[in-house]
C-alpha cells in the first residue's frame, strides 16, 4: 500500500459503509415478515433473533456512515429517509421470502458472505470498520449455523422439500454474482485496506458453500453474468415495498419518537 | 447520545491515574452503584457479573466515564442498561458522568464472571462454554448440558435461538422440562 493510496476518500467510505448497512438493514427487515407467521414458535424465534442482530449492525453501520457523512443525518434519518435509488445493497437482499426453503437459501448465501466478510474486515485500517466486523462476526456464526442446518434438513430431506430447496437455490444464485462484482468503489477499498479483496472473501464464500449444499444433497447452479446494481442504487422492483412500510410512519409523522 | 468508543478494558490504566483521592473515591463509590443494575432480561444477574462494564474512569474533563459493551448488537436490553446505570449513578455521590458505548474488543461470555455463572445455574440457565475461540467448535460444536434441575446429559436442542439472542433452548428427556442455555460467543 502506498502512502498515496492510504488517504481515505470520506464520500467513497460514506458509500461503502452505506453497502454493509444496507444489506444487514433491508435482511433484518425482510426476515421480521416471518414473525407471527413461522412454520412453528422456535422458528419464529429464529429468524426474529437474527433480525435483529441484522438490525443491531445496520444501526452501528448507519451511525457510522452519519458520522462519516457529517452533515447531521443519525441512523434514523438514514434508514427512513432515503429514496430507494439511495440504498445500497446487493439486490440478492432484497428478493421476497417465498417460502420457508427461499428463506432459508437467502439466509445461508448472505450468512456465508457476512462470515467471509466480516472476518477478513476485524483486520480493517478503519478501526472503527474493524470493531463492528468483529462484533457482528460472532453472532453472524450462529446465523450460519442455524440457516446451514436448516437447509441440510431441507435438502436432504424428502422429496418434495429437497425439490423447493433446489428450485429456491436455482431462483436467487444469479443474485449472488452481484456481492462478489467487485467495482471500483469495491476495488478502493480494498487497495487502501478497509475492506478486503472481494475475490479473497468470494473464493472462501465458494469453498463453504459448497461443503454445505453437498451435504444438503444440493446441486450448486451455474454462475451466470449478472445486470444488478443494487451496490450502485439501481434496485428491484421489490425494495421500494420494503420501504414503503419500514419508512411509512416517519414520513407520514414525521420525528415521530417513542 | 450514543457515543462509541473503541477502547478496550481500561481499568488497570485508570489505576494509574487516580492520583488525586477524589477521582479514586468516585470511581470506588461508582462501582458498586454498577453492581446493583440488574440485567434487565436475567435479573439474577447484575451487568458487573455480567461483564458489561469495561472501565470506569475519571477523565482529564472531570467527568466520570463508563465504558458499557452491548452482548448482542441488536439487543433490545442495551438500551435499558444504559438508563438503569444512568439512573444508578444518579443515586450516588459519583458528580458529573457520561455513559460510553464500547464496542473493542467485542464482548464475550468469557467475561461473565465465576459468580455469575453460578447465579446463572441457579436461576435454571446453563452458563456458556469457556473459552471457545475456535469457530470450528462453534459451528459444530455441540456437547451434551447437563439439565439444570435434574443434572442429567440426556438432553436435547430445541432451537438455536431462545427468548433472547443470547440464549439457545434445549430440552431435558429425563425430566422433560426446558431450559435455556447462555450461548459461548
Amino acid at each position: 500500500m502506498s502512502a498515496h493510496a492510504s488517504k481515505v476518500d470520506s464520500d467513497a467510505l460514506f458509500r461503502y459503509v452505506l453497502r454493509l448497512g444496507d444489506l444487514s438493514l433491508v435482511l433484518g427487515q425482510r426476515l421480521g415478515e416471518w414473525v407471527g407467521h413461522s412454520p412453528a414458535l422456535e422458528e419464529d424465534l429464529g429468524l426474529a433473533n437474527i433480525a435483529l442482530d441484522l438490525i443491531g449492525q445496520a444501526r452501528l453501520l448507519l451511525t457510522y456512515a452519519g458520522e462519516i457523512e457529517g452533515r447531521g443525518r443519525d441512523e434514523d434519518k438514514l434508514a427512513y429517509l432515503r429514496e430507494q435509488g439511495a440504498y445500497f445493497n446487493a439486490i440478492l437482499a432484497e428478493q421476497p421470502n417465498g417460502d420457508f426453503g427461499q428463506t432459508i437459501v437467502r439466509q445461508v448465501l448472505i450468512d456465508a458472505f457476512q462470515l467471509e466478510l466480516y472476518e477478513r474486515m476485524a483486520g480493517s485500517r478503519d478501526e472503527r470498520l474493524a470493531a463492528i466486523a468483529a462484533k457482528s462476526v460472532k453472532e453472524v456464526r450462529y446465523h450460519l449455523r442455524y440457516s446451514s442446518d436448516w437447509l441440510v434438513r431441507l435438502g436432504d430431506g424428502t422429496a418434495e422439500s429437497h425439490a423447493r430447496a433446489q428450485s429456491a437455490l436455482d431462483l436467487l444464485w444469479p443474485y449472488t454474482v452481484e456481492l462478489f462484482a467487485a467495482d471500483d468503489l469495491d476495488r478502493q477499498m480494498a487497495d487502501i485496506g478497509v475492506a478486503p479483496q472481494l475475490s479473497e472473501v468470494h473464493a472462501a464464500w465458494s469453498v463453504r458453500i459448497d461443503a454445505i449444499l453437498n451435504e444438503a444433497t444440493l446441486k450448486r447452479p451455474a454462475d451466470r453474468p449478472h445486470a444488478w446494481h443494487g451496490k450502485r442504487g439501481q434496485h428491484s422492483e421489490h425494495l421500494g415495498y420494503i420501504l414503503a412500510e419500514m419508512q411509512y410512519l416517519q414520513r407520514t409523522y414525521p420525528d415521530a419518537r417513542w | 447520545m450514543s457515543a462509541v468508543s473503541l477502547r478496550g478494558d481500561e481499568r488497570t490504566a485508570a489505576a494509574g491515574v487516580a492520583a488525586v483521592s477524589e477521582p479514586a473515591a468516585r470511581v470506588a463509590a461508582a462501582w458498586p452503584l454498577l453492581a446493583s443494575v440488574e440485567d434487565p432480561e436475567i435479573p439474577a444477574l447484575s451487568i458487573v457479573d455480567l461483564g458489561l462494564v469495561r472501565f470506569v474512569e475519571v477523565g482529564s474533563d472531570g467527568q466520570l466515564e463508563i465504558g458499557l459493551s452491548p452482548t448482542y448488537v441488536g439487543c433490545p436490553a442495551t438500551e435499558v442498561i444504559r438508563r438503569s446505570v444512568q439512573d444508578a449513578l444518579r443515586q450516588g455521590s459519583v458528580g458529573d458522568f457520561k455513559v460510553t458505548t464500547v464496542l473493542s474488543p467485542a464482548w464475550s461470555s468469557d467475561w461473565i464472571s465465576a459468580d455469575g455463572r453460578r447465579k446463572l445455574l441457579e436461576y435454571g440457565i446453563v452458563p456458556p462454554d469457556q473459552s471457545v475461540s475456535n469457530m470450528r467448535d462453534v459451528l459444530r460444536g455441540t456437547r451434551p448440558l447437563a439439565c439444570p434441575r435434574c443434572q442429567s446429559l440426556d438432553t436435547e436442542m430445541v432451537s438455536e435461538f431462545g427468548s433472547t439472542p443470547c440464549k439457545a433452548l434445549h430440552r431435558c428427556r429425563a425430566c422433560l422440562e426446558p431450559f435455556e442455555y447462555f450461548k459461548c460467543i
